[in-house]
């Protein structure tokens, strides 16, 4: 049980002045230590996912969505933000592809590769994390279309590749499944329409009606008056 | 016998009263939301799945630290009180004993557990939680054994919480062990001696990676035909770590 303490006066004065001195020296010792290093540390390649998964104790969803946030925190270093030029593009390649084998069906390192990572001013880095989300989209075509999606408009209007486009456009028409809104698999007539492959654009708007790929009356009904422009501008 | 378990039982849930045990657990919730909350902050997407998640492993880890200690602390407290000499001396049984010591630290366990998964309702639908609370109800009946079963032999708070931190974390690292055991660079016979004896280790350990899992969390996929695996494993560890401890007690000249 707690007993009732005994008043402060009780304290002899000389233990009283050595805990108000040595307080009193802690603080000025964490005055006198330099300022933390601000000195920018690069991203080091990540561990085998074997150890990665060994250290999360059974539990590698939890670890996948802590290295996630430690991820995404690793652009502020000592008070100063890292632009993404400054990231090593393959490191950060093999970090996300470590935490998509640890969790596969998380969706934030795949949002941060097309909406963050991709923003990058660098073409080639740009085209590296693009090549990234490609390349993941095939794993889980059912839940990682919209990120190769963007990564097609990413290609479209950012790096103006409009054959890199149609490549991701025509990926996500391939492996389309009934969870996938029809503008995703349409985006590749309009990448043809702007490559002037006019003719491309409507063997593949025909095919997709002759196959009885679309059922909503007003998407058919859209592609039908898309056939007839495409037809006039011939 | 039953009322002797019962007494005992009822004192070790008010020894946890006195020791602000609950206190305690209140004191971790209020963390664990704060940190919650935290996560909120700085997520983009998938935000109640991470606040989920990472909640309900701080809560997992912290339940397994707290009962374990608690276990550990209040036996070791008995031993140097010369209490245990005091009851043993009394016309009950050394399995009396240990039952009504260990029914007690199961009640405890069993209030933690729900207090625990209490707090996850606010981000998961009910059935996960249920599930996860029975799940880690059977976890903590697994660490409230050993530690008994650890404090009946070392009957040193040190010792103890040191073995039962390694066996928790073996326990939960096992199965990915023998996976990196079986890689096939595997000729050598210091391989093969490695890869038997966590074979060895991994027959003798509770498969813990089964229990009280992050998917059921983040991804809704637990069911009941996973809890009764949980449960079965749950029955036959808690019964053998029993059967230690007995046989431990008995021998004991105390």
């Amino acid at each position: 049980m707690i007993q009732k303490q005994r008043t402060i006066r009780s304290v002899p004065k000389k233990v009283l002045c050595l805990l108000i001195l040595s307080l009193g020296l802690q603080i000025i010792w964490h005055y006198q230590l330099p300022p933390s290093s601000a000195q920018i540390k690069p991203l080091t390649s990540p561990p085998r996912v074997e150890l990665l998964r060994l250290f999360s104790l059974g539990d590698p969803i939890v670890a996948a969505k802590v290295l996630m946030l430690w991820l995404q925190a690793f652009e502020t270093q000592g008070g100063k933000f890292l632009s993404y030029q400054q990231l090593n593009y393959n490191t950060l390649q093999e970090w996300l592809a470590r935490i998509l084998l640890l969790d596969p069906k998380v969706q934030y390192p795949l949002l941060t590769a097309s909406y963050s990572y991709s923003m990058v001013n660098d073409p080639f880095k740009k085209r590296q994390i693009l090549e990234f989300i490609y390349q993941q989209f095939f794993i889980d075509p059912n839940t990682r279309w919209q990120w190769l999606a963007h990564a097609a408009i990413l290609a479209k209007h950012r790096l103006k590749d409009l054959p890199l486009a149609l490549k991701y456009a025509e990926a996500i028409a391939a492996h389309a499944t009934p969870n996938m809104p029809y503008w995703a698999q349409e985006m590749r007539i309009f990448i043809l329409e702007d490559m002037g492959e006019l003719e491309e654009a409507r063997l593949v708007i025909g095919g997709m009606l002759a196959k009885g790929q679309i059922t909503d009356p007003n998407e058919i009904k859209f592609l039908n008056e898309k056939l007839l422009a495409l037809e006039q501008n011939k | 016998m039953m009322k002797q378990i019962f007494t005992l039982a009822t004192l070790v849930a008010l020894e946890a009263l006195c020791a602000r045990f609950f206190l305690t657990i209140v004191i971790l919730l209020l963390i664990g939301f704060g940190f919650a909350l935290f996560i909120g902050q700085i997520t983009v997407i998938e935000t109640i799945a991470y606040q989920s998640s990472l909640l309900a492993a701080f809560l997992r880890l912290s339940a397994v630290y707290i009962v374990s200690l608690f276990v550990i602390t209040s036996m070791v407290h008995e031993f140097q009180e010369h209490s245990v000499y005091l009851w043993l001396s009394l016309p009950i049984q050394r399995s009396t004993y240990f039952l009504g010591k260990f029914s007690g630290f199961m009640l405890i366990a069993l209030i933690t557990a729900i207090l625990f998964g209490a707090a996850l309702l606010l981000f998961v639908p009910y059935l996960q939680v249920g599930l996860w609370t029975l799940s880690l109800f059977c976890e903590l009946l697994i660490i409230t054994a050993l530690s008994l079963f650890c404090v009946l032999t070392f009957h040193h708070a040190v010792q103890t919480f040191s073995v039962v931190l390694g066996f928790y974390i073996l326990a939960r690292s096992i199965s990915t062990m023998q996976l990196m055991a079986e890689g096939p660079l595997n000729n050598s016979w210091t391989d093969q001696f490695i890869n038997g004896l966590i074979n060895i280790l991994a027959m003798l350990l509770p498969n813990l990676v089964q229990f009280t899992q992050s998917e059921w969390i983040v991804y809704y996929t637990g069911s009941f035909d996973n809890l009764l695996e949980i449960v079965v494993q749950t029955i036959i560890y808690v019964i053998l770590l029993i059967a230690m401890s007995l046989f431990d007690l008995y021998r004991k000249n105390l």
